[in-house]
């Protein structure tokens, strides 16, 4: 058996022609991995570029609302680019760079790792081109333009259910056609191995930071610690520190459309089953013989059928729970969130937020829950006018 | 010998693949039948998949139509042995892993060993993966067939003295579909292969023209023929019969004697 395994989950399962890549790009990563040098750089880009450290916000207004548990939201949609996207971007860009690759390619849901990407890519002067499902495209428009601004080339995918499984679907077939110059900056901690590895640790910055920051705030750690879970990056980035700190709740908030008892929904971990796709064994959703699912959310970020290797492992042994939340609770929590803090957070964030809303009410006063707010919502509001029925030009 | 074996051992083989139920199950079996009535030697009948990595948009299209006609796992199982029962060709199916997977690995090779199944291609199943259902398919007499790209290098070794069936020789980079022209040093990657195996090695992805395919099978043990074959039942439809048993017999044509 191959490596990159979480317990069951994991692997390699890619076409041959891919290969010798996915090993050479795993021999590259693991010399990056230690090198002094390569992390100074990385350091140096995250603090004065993205503006790391985020912050870890107490939202002192919301917990006296709420009554409960002390709210900590983790400030992720503050960094450039508006989400926590950019952490893995910059790492993975970099050591393209390294690699002697001079063209970056990556699928998109909503638009934020595709619009991360760009960036770094305009940044660190590589060729880039990003492949988005068609129906993204139109919901996010905004973020097609923002891409091409940028200086990427933006390829509408127009197969299979036209959203970000088709998307991946094709950035890979795009990979096995030219991997010589081309490096697949991989969006989420799915894939084969060692994407899985490569994001967490480049996302596991966002623990790193929020367990030194409530430390300080608190004097102990949190008793819970969310996040949305799509494929599960900025999950598993602020997951990751508080693996090891058994009594911390970890707590993934799965898209539940238009609810888990219906068929439009994209909860991998609720209604999925275990199996091997994109790369990777772990678990999705998919009929009786296989066929992956069409998923359904209001969140194109979370629109996806399958979910990150060690989250299944994760659920397998326990550590960590994952909850479905529908459309109309995360429209209410990203509404709530809005009126009550003065943030606009990304629809993918407000499924958090949501679950959020749930558990701290019965949770004690000297508790404290983080919620990772994975990205800035600037790119939903026309999205939520629509799904209230108010009508606006953009 | 084996039923692939046998495929080879009279010259250069072709090898003709077909997405089962597309575009529907009955039509599915005529089309197969007429290659194998044209003189394919093998026949590769793909399981449809949601999600196929590996395919270009024409065997991409192929299995939208068959699943789109209510093609399932099952189903093609009974065709594959509609088909076994009416000719001895052999028969590899070409699926990805998640269906045979999710269908049990033992439950899947059980009923190809007893519908007289010869082998399975599963493209997003590397050399390092292929414990996943190698001793499965083994025990119930199925050759697993291995690929080999472009890129494969110093895998080439490995993947070769461990091959069952025969080689699966991927002759470009990307996704399968018709090319105009193959790059690949494919004499080089042949000479490695015949160095750590006896079995066949035969060659495919892009091949459309007699003139590649008696090209390649001057150096290769046979071709494989996908996308051009497939694309015969996007434009023909229903009505593809004919068309795809003329094709067939041409290409066959073009290797022999080669």
């Amino acid at each position: 058996m191959a490596k990159g395994r979480y317990g069951v989950h994991g692997g390699q399962y890619i076409p041959e022609t891919l290969m010798n890549e996915i090993i050479h790009l795993e021999e590259a990563y693991e010399f990056y991995k230690n090198d002094p040098s390569f992390q100074a750089e990385l350091h140096q880009l995250l603090r004065d570029y993205a503006g790391r450290p985020s912050l870890l916000y107490y939202a002192e207004k919301m917990t006296k609302d709420l009554g409960g548990a002390k709210i900590y939201l983790k400030r992720e949609d503050l960094n450039h680019t508006g989400s926590h996207k950019i952490n893995n971007v910059l790492g993975q860009a970099l050591l393209a760079k390294k690699m002697g690759k001079t063209r970056i390619i990556a699928e998109t849901g909503a638009g934020q790792h595709g619009v991360a990407t760009a960036t770094a890519a305009a940044l660190l002067g590589l060729e880039c081109e990003i492949f988005m499902g068609k129906e993204d495209t139109d919901r996010q428009a905004l973020n097609v333009y923002r891409m091409e601004l940028l200086g990427a080339k933006v390829h509408p995918v127009t197969s299979g259910t036209m959203t970000l499984k088709d998307a991946v679907n094709e950035t890979m077939r795009e990979w096995t056609a030219r991997v010589n110059d081309t490096l697949y900056v991989l969006g989420s901690v799915m894939g084969p191995h060692p994407f899985p590895m490569i994001v967490r640790d480049f996302q596991s910055v966002i623990s790193r930071e929020a367990r030194e920051q409530i430390l300080e705030a608190e004097g102990k750690l949190p008793d819970v610690v969310m996040a949305c879970v799509g494929g599960g990056s900025n999950a598993m980035g602020i997951f990751y520190h508080f693996i090891p700190d058994e009594q911390v709740r970890l707590i993934g908030c799965e898209a539940a459309g238009h609810g888990i008892h219906t068929d439009k929904h994209a909860a991998t971990i609720a209604k999925g089953k275990p199996g091997i796709f994109h790369g990777m064994k772990s678990y999705f959703c998919q009929d009786e013989y296989g066929q992956i699912a069409p998923v359904y959310s209001i969140s194109a970020g979370l629109d996806y059928p399958g979910i990150g290797p060690e989250h299944a492992h994760l659920h397998d042994i326990g550590r960590a729970e994952y909850v479905p939340v529908t459309d109309e609770e995360a429209v209410e929590a990203f509404e709530y969130l809005a009126r009550t803090e003065g943030i606009i957070c990304a629809i993918e964030s407000a499924h958090a937020v949501a679950h959020m809303k749930k558990i701290a009410p019965s949770m004690r006063q000297d508790q404290s829950i983080i919620v990772c707010l994975s990205g800035r919502g600037d790119k939903d509001v026309a999205a939520i006018a629509r799904y209230r029925g108010v009508k606006i030009d953009e | 010998m084996s039923r692939i074996a046998k495929a080879f051992d009279h010259g250069k083989a072709f090898i003709g693949f077909l997405t089962g139920g597309d575009p529907t199950m009955e039509k599915s079996e005529e089309f197969l039948l007429e290659m194998a009535r044209a003189g394919a030697d093998l026949i590769e009948i793909g399981i449809p998949f949601s999600d196929p990595i590996a395919e270009g948009p024409v065997i991409q299209a192929a299995n939208v139509r068959a699943l789109s006609a209510g093609a399932t796992t099952d189903r093609i199982f009974e065709l594959a042995r509609r088909v076994r029962n009416k000719t001895d060709i052999p028969l590899v199916f070409l699926t990805y892993l998640n269906p045979v997977f999710i269908y049990g690995a033992d439950r899947f090779f059980a009923r190809c060993e007893e519908i007289g199944i010869d082998g399975i291609i599963v493209p997003d199943m590397p050399f390092e993966e292929k414990g996943e259902i190698s001793r499965t398919a083994a025990d119930h007499g199925v050759d697993i067939i291995s690929l080999i790209a472009p890129t494969s290098e110093h895998r080439i070794a490995n993947i070769a003295s461990e091959a069952t069936g025969f080689l699966y020789i991927v002759s470009s980079m990307g996704v399968t579909g018709v090319r105009s022209e193959i790059k690949t040093d494919l004499r080089s990657i042949l000479k490695v292969v015949k160095e750590n195996t006896d079995i066949p090695a035969a060659v495919g992805f892009g091949i459309n023209t007699p003139e590649q395919a008696a090209e390649i099978s001057g150096y290769a043990d046979g071709v494989i023929v996908g996308s051009a074959i497939v694309r015969l039942v996007a434009q023909y439809g229903e009505e593809a019969g004919p068309h795809i048993y003329e094709y067939v017999r041409q290409m066959k044509d073009a290797i022999r004697d080669k």
